[in-house]
């Protein structure tokens, strides 16, 4: 059974702005897909609705199994479980790194003060920020901002992570090290949807790319497919743009 | 007072037809004819008033301000209308109007016994005073709590709903300890604000700072002295707050967000 699946989705900012059309994918248990496309095509859109960040007018999600465009009082349970990881990091910026980390375990998930700081301490440490747990986050390079982000995705145990164009409010210098644990993170079997440019990471770790244009999706193939032969124009087009630098 | 300010302040009176303005600055220690104490000390009991009603009067402000600045920022429709139509009310109509309104009309609108309970209430000004200033501040302080939400990257409160936290909780934990901080220095001028619009109460009776000097001057004919005090007392009170607001300012500092070092 698939982990997301995304069936006939159509959004309207205003009766006459459509940006998404008729939608439909899915996204397997351990699989990785990469969502690509030029600016305002939608990309965007598309993966916050998957969490109901952005809400739809016809079509239906279902994340786990459960509906999230029919869910209303569950689903901020249903969100713990799906993680989320913002262009712009958005980490809360009165709360030190540390207390970042448990908001959500001991609001949400009920955790202990003492376990939830034990977990988070854990998730630093995998990514490599141990030192920086009593700062702020005004206080982090962004590359460090964005772990951090993703260590609090991680430690409210996901299901799967959404990933919004994660390197592109970032220094060049400091984009490989947020995509080195988005790799590990692919490596041991998370269930990602993730938003970039980055088509080298797409390469190494995607098993599937989806291209989207002007609201819909173009392309939703094989990433060997997708990078050897594209059906569409639209992508090859895209491709040789993006690829030739 | 120095001399050469009382020089010209006694040309100056001379002009404007006091010709024989007699001086007395040791009145403040002189019995009132109410003999109810000094002068100085019904000033002191006006500043006390001052101060009770600011901080009641703030109070409401600062409570019922925030409620409806919070629900202008709210997702649906209706709370921001309302919150909207509350805040136009009460910010378009002169204080000194809305103080009227509650103390002479609203009595009259009540049911007849509540109404005469209303009118006998020992301290009734007063408590209309902190009601009627309280709501008109309100309204100033619901636009900066909007203001301070809504200047809040729109990520911060998406950041929330992602971790599973509810519109509350996202409220509680996140916007509102970011929203209060950017706010706090137009909020330190809407308190000196609503110190300031205390004396508006003397118009209905109650016997605050301005009052004191008032009935001061109409009893001992010193003017100068009076509302010299007056003015020096109210500047005083002003000056202890900014420094207050300044320093409770710089315990609220962020590093890296709120002008804090990173």
């Amino acid at each position: 059974m698939p982990m997301i699946t995304i069936d006939n989705v159509s959004k309207w900012y205003n009766p006459t702005f459509q940006v998404l059309k008729n939608c439909t994918t899915s996204v397997d248990k351990g699989e990785v897909v990469v969502v690509c496309g030029p600016s305002g095509s939608g990309k965007s859109t598309l993966i916050k609705t998957v969490n109901a960040l952005e809400p739809v007018q016809e079509g239906t999600i279902t994340v786990d199994g459960l509906s999230v465009t029919t869910m209303k009082k569950d689903l901020p349970k249903l969100r713990s479980r799906v993680g989320m990881v913002f262009q712009h990091f958005e980490l809360f910026p009165h709360l030190r790194i540390v207390e970042n980390l448990c908001l959500g375990q001991t609001k949400v998930l009920g955790r202990s003060e003492d376990s939830a700081r034990a977990k988070a301490m854990k998730m630093l440490e995998r990514v490599g920020l141990t030192a920086h747990a009593e700062k702020y986050p005004g206080q982090l390079s962004g590359g460090q901002q964005q772990r951090v982000a993703i260590a609090r995705a991680l430690v409210m145990d996901p299901i799967c992570m959404l990933f919004d164009e994660p390197t592109s409010a970032l220094d060049p210098e400091m984009i490989n090290e947020v995509l080195d644990v988005m790799v590990e993170l692919a490596k041991e079997g998370m269930t990602m949807m993730v938003v970039t440019h980055e088509m080298g990471f797409a390469k190494k770790v995607a098993n599937r790319v989806i291209f989207m244009d002007a609201g819909e999706i173009v392309e939703d193939a094989q990433k060997d497919d997708f990078f050897g032969s594209p059906r569409s124009e639209r992508a090859q087009q895209f491709l040789s743009k993006i690829l030739a630098h | 007072m120095a001399q050469p300010l009382h020089g010209l302040l006694t040309r100056a009176l001379a002009a404007g037809g006091y010709v024989n303005y007699n001086w007395n600055w040791g009145i403040f220690w002189e019995q009132t004819p109410e003999a109810t104490g000094t002068y100085f000390s019904t000033l002191m009991s006006g500043l006390g008033v001052t101060i009770m009603l600011a901080l009641c009067a703030w109070t409401i402000a600062f409570v019922i301000g925030s409620f409806i600045g919070i629900i202008r920022t709210l997702p649906s429709k209706w709370p921001v209308r309302l919150g909207n139509a509350y805040i136009e009310m009460f910010r378009n109509i002169p204080l000194l109007v809305q103080l009227f309104i509650w103390f002479f009309v609203v009595p009259e609108l009540l049911p007849q016994e509540l109404g005469a309970w209303v009118k006998q209430l020992r301290n009734g000004p007063f408590y209309t005073a902190m009601i009627g200033l309280g709501l008109y501040m309100s309204s100033r302080v619901a636009t900066q709590v909007s203001a301070g939400i809504n200047s809040l990257p729109k990520g911060q409160r998406m950041a929330g709903t992602a971790i599973g936290l509810t519109t509350v909780q996202t409220y509680r934990y996140i916007l509102l300890p970011l929203a209060y901080r950017v706010i706090f220095p137009p909020l330190t001028s809407e308190f000196l604000n609503t110190i300031k619009n205390t004396a508006v109460a003397l118009t209905i009776g109650v016997l605050e700072l301005t009052a004191r000097a008032r009935s001061m001057q109409e009893f001992s004919f010193q003017v100068f002295e009076a509302f010299t005090a007056a003015t020096v007392i109210y500047l005083a009170l002003s000056a202890v707050v900014t420094i207050g607001m300044r320093y409770a300012e710089q315990r609220l500092v962020i590093p890296g967000f709120n002008g804090g070092k990173a």
